[in-house]
């Protein structure tokens, strides 16, 4: 009875463990052949797709602004994200409770919908598609995130620290850079990278406010009007990889914190 | 605190850039999007047509009982897959393993949802390598049309939400702590009395919040029934987009989009009372 539950919970747990990575391995096992569909039977390793994919012009360049994209949209998110953060946790602010709502409230609307509304604003406003303006979308998108990670993080005893150092003489800035960025590092470091995920793989934003000019997401939409084609699965096991670097760059930012 | 005057303007330095940029970039953009919804396209006069249209026309109607459908069919297949795999994640894979087994559980959940999407496009085409092993193996005798239809797209959808809800019912299960079940068994309860009355009822919440968000995430997704329903049979997202980028028609898409998000709300308030996200 024991033995065949055991049977039971491991075939359980490899089926859903097969589920999950059948589409990764398809894909990237049929990124490494050199026939011109990405179909069975494999037809042994080659980097022919790779070649042509980093040779395709149109792509290294969405690839090179995706990554701008993600690093400055990251950062401006994170900034702000933080100074509100600080600002709340820190300073009693009449109506604080709905402001701080308001700043989460992106977070709970689809990102169609916020992408479509920028379109509608900035159409308005005469703006027109631009990697700059689907950058704003991705802070709107990143930063009610970045906020509630760093606002969740700051706790009563950093107050102290804080309290110790303007104590000694420490002006406001000067505790903010120097003791609070440093205390709640890995907050911040976390918010960071997952921001930069989330932007590295956001698409109907970038899709509705862009171009000619646009990210690695939306190009890697055009390639599939094609139906299925190995520089597809070339350029998605790319990304595929970069978006692994990444998380795993932000497991170790929480294995940090928890070490603490 | 410091009562001088710049003093006292610090805390507003600091909460007034995030709150200005949501002001500007997500709320003055929602206010837009709904005062052109009550807008005639192309000429400027107020007007309810676009509302009246998707109540009028039965394949605006259809997609939003596709998309409920789908996203519902999702939502309950993806629970019953996640818990079960969640708890043994929790409960049988030893502790020092958990971790890694986790994070296995979710690598794919990094993958960009384009890729996702295409890479079951893969799997599951015409000469993809479902079909292969089916016929290849001689179960069936002509290869499935699985891609573009309906069961693609759910397919696609339960692999990126049995990930999402694998994370949160895991991190659920472990927060139980291992008193309930003592006392369970100290009363006389067996492994199956103490799941159903104890462990159940209290990872129930979790359960909700997960199931939420998946009804959330899926019911906006226009990437997953795009690239694998096709246009066989339209959902939501995917009319709103047909509207944007087809017609140009700026005020029919705001009002089906604001029609979704009332729909997200209904949700948001049927599930409000398991939804007390705690501060930490």
């Amino acid at each position: 009875m024991r033995i065949a539950g055991k049977i039971l919970v491991s075939t359980y747990a490899l089926a859903v463990y097969g589920f999950i990575f059948l589409p990764v391995i398809v894909l990237v096992l049929f990124s490494l052949q050199a026939t011109s569909f990405p179909i069975p039977p494999f037809t042994g390793p080659s980097l022919r797709w790779y070649e042509a994919v980093l040779a395709d012009a149109r792509l290294t360049s969405a690839l090179f602004n995706s990554v701008l994209v993600a690093l400055l949209s990251s950062a401006l998110a994170v900034a702000l994200g933080f100074l509100a953060a600080w600002g709340f946790a820190r300073y009693h602010l009449p109506r604080s409770g709905l402001m701080r709502g308001l700043i989460t409230l992106p977070l709970t609307v689809s990102y169609l919908i916020i992408g479509m509304g920028l379109l509608i604003l900035f159409n308005a406003a005469g703006i027109p598609k631009s990697l700059i303006v689907a950058g704003i979308g991705h802070v709107v998108i990143n930063l009610p995130l970045c906020f509630a990670i760093i606002y969740s993080q700051m706790g009563d005893h950093q107050v102290n620290i804080e309290r110790a150092a303007r104590d000694l003489g420490a002006p406001e800035w000067k505790v903010l850079f120097l003791v609070s960025v440093p205390v709640l590092w890995p907050a911040i470091f976390a918010s960071f990278f997952l921001s930069m995920t989330f932007s590295w793989d956001e698409f109907v934003i970038s899709f509705l406010l862009t171009r000619f000019d646009t990210t690695l997401p939306v190009e890697i939409w055009n390639l599939l009007r094609s139906g299925l084609n190995p520089r597809t699965n070339a350029i998605g096991s790319l990304v595929f990889g970069v978006s692994i670097v990444l998380a795993l760059l932000l497991e170790l930012a929480f294995l940090r914190r928890s070490r603490r | 605190m410091n009562e001088s005057p710049p003093g006292r303007l610090l805390p507003w330095a600091l909460v007034t850039p995030a709150f200005l940029w949501t002001l500007v970039f997500f709320v003055l953009p929602f206010v837009a999007m709904a005062v052109l919804s009550f807008l005639e396209h192309g000429g400027g006069r107020a007007t309810f047509d676009n509302y009246r249209q998707f109540f009028d026309n039965p394949s605006y109607w259809r997609a939003m009982v596709n998309s409920l459908e789908v996203t519902l069919t999702v939502t309950a297949i993806s629970v019953l897959i996640a818990y079960p795999f969640a708890w043994i994640l929790a409960e049988v894979v030893p502790p020092r393993l958990q971790r890694l087994a986790l994070v296995l559980a979710i690598l794919p959940f990094w993958t960009s949802y384009v890729v996702r999407s295409y890479s079951w496009l893969l799997v599951l085409a015409q000469n993809g390598v479902v079909n292969q092993a089916l016929t290849g193996s001689g179960l069936v005798d002509a290869p499935l049309q699985i891609a573009n239809t309906r069961a693609a797209t759910v397919i696609g959808f339960v692999h990126f939400f049995v990930m999402l809800l694998t994370l949160t019912i895991f991190a659920n299960l472990k927060q139980l702590s291992p008193s309930y079940r003592r006392a369970a068994a100290d009363l006389g309860a067996g492994p199956v009395r103490t799941f159903l009355h104890v462990i159940l009822p209290l990872t129930l919440p979790g359960i909700m919040v997960g199931a939420f968000l998946t009804f959330v995430l899926a019911i906006g997704d226009y990437i997953t029934p795009q690239i694998l329903g096709g246009n066989n049979e339209l959902l939501m997202p995917q009319l709103i987009m047909m509207q944007i980028g087809r017609r140009g028609d700026f005020p029919l898409a705001s009002a089906l989009a604001i029609i979704l998000m009332v729909v997200v709300t209904i949700a948001y308030l049927f599930c409000a009372r398991w939804l007390k996200i705690e501060r930490a």
